[in-house]
């Protein structure tokens, strides 16, 4: 068996592959379901309903979404210049202290600014902190040729550690009975809701309008093209003429910065403080949404909800029915490598002999 | 006639629209040198990938010693005595000699391995086909002569008796090809068949008994060697008769705009410059001969703007030369690099972007941080236009674009300069026909004389000699990371250039000429 290339898109590959990757997913999760004894049906129908069957289920599944999305967009731009950011966990972790230590009730009260200095500075020290945690290793890369997908990865332990001793030292809520958590924020701080009786917040607009932002970076800008390029092509792109080693930096600052605002804007819209659990890994879930969307920043969008909407769903399904909320990760999962499959078959065909 | 060993019978390829074998037919018979003539994309690869397996044909069967062949398979067409040289070579050169010839000959069950044996049985086959060489040596300090020599020992060795050569003296000096077609009579006086694919009319005719021309996938012509001419081969081989181009020497020679002294890049093995010195004028095409990998990547990369120098100096007009892709265009410096597909296209991107992507910077096509679309978009149809790029319009993604179409993007994104920046002074071309159909080539050769005579510098850098000898008003040759001095064409013989591409210098070459 081996794969030809085919000379031109085939158009019913297009529309086929798609729907064989939505088959492909829901007859392989079937099959674990019927394992764990349940009726199919039911427990897609259930799965459905918690995820979006009611303004409840939907709020939450957009609560879940926004920090998912924000990830994913910071996957988008990393991966499309070929730069590997797996770090989006540790990035939005040191994000979220960085807003507590802006924008936190530390020595009782916190800074004495006014909410409309206070609150862009939070974010803008959130960004920092993500952008300056992935600095790092893409100078290593750029420099000393470090595998950034390594010192990313490793990062994520060495951020989460050092998180945890804040949370027990400096940064340690004194009322919070002994728990490690940090300081609350500031309530001035915190971002609307935009249900009312529901956790779904003005993070929610953030998120979309920074899919938009980088959508129209990537189509209508110079630092754009040069993304594209060198991510397609570094040799091509370095003989035309794009500056690699500035628009690397640029892209791990973008990404970095993305990955912080999400950890901010998670404690500014639903946590109000920083612990050690406030992110069910984001930032893994961002590489996976970024996938899924074939790294575009409004599919990002899509893609986000998708795989909020069956986390949400699942946990509400499996109180109902005897199937554990790991059924999301499968589906999340094998709709992953379905859409990687029929990606690759619209473009090549396969030859058995 | 000799008993026939290989049959080709009505063998058909398509791929997609393109009809790359037309059922083809053909016989090889024992002790034979059949060539395989055709212009590049005639079908002579896609038939020989099919001959050892590497595709399936459509329709059409194969006979090996009189047994059908089963398609697809290499194994198989390795099994029935088929063996192939490919142009690029597959060796390890970490590992030594006798390691590559008997890299996947044994069985991985088998506790050890029978080097003893092996060696015994690889001197053997080189002493009966007349290829010396030593079992120990490493590959990677071997000449590309010898590696090709290893490379047809590994097909010998698994014991074949049809021998598929690919465009073999591609990457050889004139003397190494001489002493490889000695090798080939040797080898079909002992009873081998080969298979010679080539689109050089003169080897052809010097090594084969029988050639088969092929054209846009059909077998046109086949012919005794020794009844054909040059001309003769040259029409079936292009559609029509061709008269031998005639060269448009060059008008009055102007000012210095380029000069490399004493340059050298650093670094070790074979893509370095050592010590280079040459002056490219106003309205003159230099072109380089040389066998690939003596440093002209470095020469190119450097020109390019894309590798700095570690010594000597490097002046565009009066100007140090900067290792800056921006810096060179905006001063009219025109880049054809060697690796269109790879270097000079971004294949993913479309055609309008990679028709500016140069340009990008200017003014004309950006405003601060944003790109002007609509006049890239203006500039990308113009240059479509002017350079007769066809096969994908602006938006198709350039990796749909042939070779040919390409290279024409190419040539326009770096020919049609913008306001703002400077009229072409420097064209930099490299490799700049290389693999590209009869019609393509000429198109490329005239705008290369086009802009030398409206004033351009033209540095041309080829493997291929006869390209070298085409354009050139002077010739150097590089070897081994050093140029010699560039002199008239005129001056250098086939013979003499040769020789200085084996690193004789060029006076010693030219004086052993004279003599």
């Amino acid at each position: 068996m081996r794969l030809e290339k085919r000379s031109a898109r085939s158009s019913a590959a297009l529309v086929l592959a798609p729907t064989g990757a939505v088959a492909f997913t829901l007859i392989v999760s079937a099959l674990l379901v019927l394992w764990a004894g349940a009726p199919v049906l039911r427990t897609y129908g259930l799965l459905f309903q918690g995820g979006f069957g009611s303004v409840f289920a939907l709020s939450e599944t957009l609560t879940r979404a926004t920090p998912l999305v924000l990830t994913g967009l910071a996957a988008t731009v990393a991966f499309k210049a070929r730069l590997f950011n797996i770090g989006a966990e540790g990035q939005l972790y040191a994000g979220a202290i960085a807003a507590v230590a802006v924008g936190g009730l530390h020595g009782g009260s916190g800074f004495d600014a006014p909410p409309w200095l206070l609150f862009p500075l939070m974010l803008a020290a959130a960004a920092l902190a993500g952008a300056l945690l992935l600095l790092g290793p893409a100078l290593l890369k750029l420099r000393l040729g470090v595998d950034e997908v390594v010192t990313t990865l490793l990062l994520n332990f060495i951020v989460l550690l050092g998180v945890g001793a804040l949370l027990d030292g400096p940064m340690k809520d004194p009322g919070a009975l002994g728990w490690p958590q940090s300081v609350a924020l500031q309530g001035d701080l915190e971002l609307g809701k935009l249900i009312a009786q529901t956790r779904v917040h003005t993070g929610l607009v953030w998120a979309i309008g920074l899919a938009a932002l980088l959508w129209a970076l990537m189509k209508y800008t110079v630092l754009g093209f040069d993304i594209r390029a060198l991510g397609a092509n570094a040799r091509a792109a370095a003989f035309a003429g794009v500056p690699v080693t500035r628009t690397m930096v640029a892209v791990a600052l973008l990404s970095g910065a993305l990955a912080g605002l999400a950890g901010a804007i998670e404690v500014a819209g639903r946590t109000g403080y920083v612990t050690l659990d406030m992110s069910p890994g984001y930032g893994y879930g961002g590489i996976v949404i970024a996938m899924l969307a074939g790294l575009h920043p409004l599919g990002v969008l899509a893609a986000g909800v998708f795989v909020a909407g069956v986390q949400v769903g699942a946990d509400s399904m499996s109180r109902a029915l005897a199937v554990p909320t790991y059924i999301a990760d499968v589906i999340v999962a094998a709709s992953l490598l379905a859409v990687l499959v029929a990606t690759l078959l619209t473009q090549y065909r396969v030859r058995m002999r | 006639m000799t008993e026939r060993v290989l049959r080709l019978d009505r063998i058909t390829k398509r791929f997609g629209p393109l009809l790359a074998n037309d059922a083809i037919s053909l016989d090889l018979h024992a002790g034979e040198v059949l060539a395989l003539l055709g212009e590049n994309g005639a079908g002579k690869s896609t038939l020989v990938s099919i001959l050892f397996g590497h595709y399936s044909a459509d329709a059409g069967s194969i006979e090996a010693f009189g047994q059908p062949l089963p398609p697809g398979n290499p194994r198989a067409a390795l099994a029935a005595g088929i063996g192939m040289v490919h142009q690029h070579f597959t060796l390890a050169d970490n590992l030594s000699v006798l390691d590559n010839v008997v890299m996947g000959t044994e069985s991985l069950w088998q506790p050890f391995t029978r080097r003893a044996a092996a060696r015994a049985r690889l001197l053997d086959v080189a002493r009966r086909f007349g290829l010396p060489v030593r079992p120990e040596a490493r590959v990677g300090e071997l000449t590309v002569g010898e590696r090709q020599r290893v490379e047809i020992l590994k097909a010998l060795y698994r014991g074949a008796r049809i021998l598929i050569l690919d465009e073999p003296t591609a990457v050889l000096t004139p003397q190494e090809s001489e002493s490889l077609f000695a090798t080939l009579g040797q080898m079909v006086a002992s009873g081998l068949s080969i298979i010679f694919i080539s689109h050089k009319l003169a080897e052809v005719l010097r090594v084969s008994h029988r050639v088969a021309v092929l054209r846009a996938g059909k077998l046109v012509a086949e012919a005794r060697a020794a009844d054909s001419t040059r001309e003769q081969l040259a029409g079936w081989m292009v559609g029509h008769a061709v008269q031998e181009r005639t060269r448009r020497p060059a008008g009055r020679i102007g000012a210095p705009l380029c000069t490399l002294a004493n340059v050298g890049t650093g670094g070790d093995g074979r893509d370095r410059l050592d010590d280079v010195s040459l002056t490219l004028h106003a309205g003159e095409i230099v072109a380089i001969a040389g066998v690939s990998g003596n440093g002209q990547v470095a020469l190119a990369d450097v020109l390019c703007g894309t590798r700095s120098i570690a010594s000597g100096s490097l002046q565009l007009r009066d100007e140090a030369l900067r290792a800056n892709p921006v810096w060179l265009v905006r001063r009219g410096v025109a880049r054809i690099p060697e690796d269109r597909s790879g270097v000079g296209v971004v294949g993913d991107l479309t055609v309008w972007e990679n028709a500016v992507s140069e340009r990008l910077r200017s003014a004309a096509f950006s405003r601060g941080a944003w790109v002007r679309r609509a006049a890239a978009r203006r500039h990308a149809e113009h240059v479509l236009q002017t350079f007769d790029v066809r096969g994908g319009g602006p938006l198709a993604p350039a990796r749909a674009l042939s070779g040919g179409n390409m290279q024409k993007l190419i040539l326009g994104r770096a020919l049609l300069a913008v306001e703002g920046d400077a009229p072409t002074t420097l064209i930099v071309a490299h490799q700049p026909t290389w693999g590209l159909d009869v019609g393509a080539v000429a198109f490329v050769h005239e705008r290369l004389v086009a802009a030398r005579d409206a004033g351009a510098a033209v540095l041309v850098i080829s493997d291929d000699l006869d390209e070298v000898l085409a354009l050139g008003d002077r010739v150097a040759v590089m070897h081994a990371g050093r140029l010699t001095e560039a002199i008239e064409a005129t001056r250098w013989t086939r013979a003499a250039i040769g020789l200085a591409m084996t690193g004789v210098p060029e006076s010693d070459a030219l004086r052993r000429e004279a003599a």
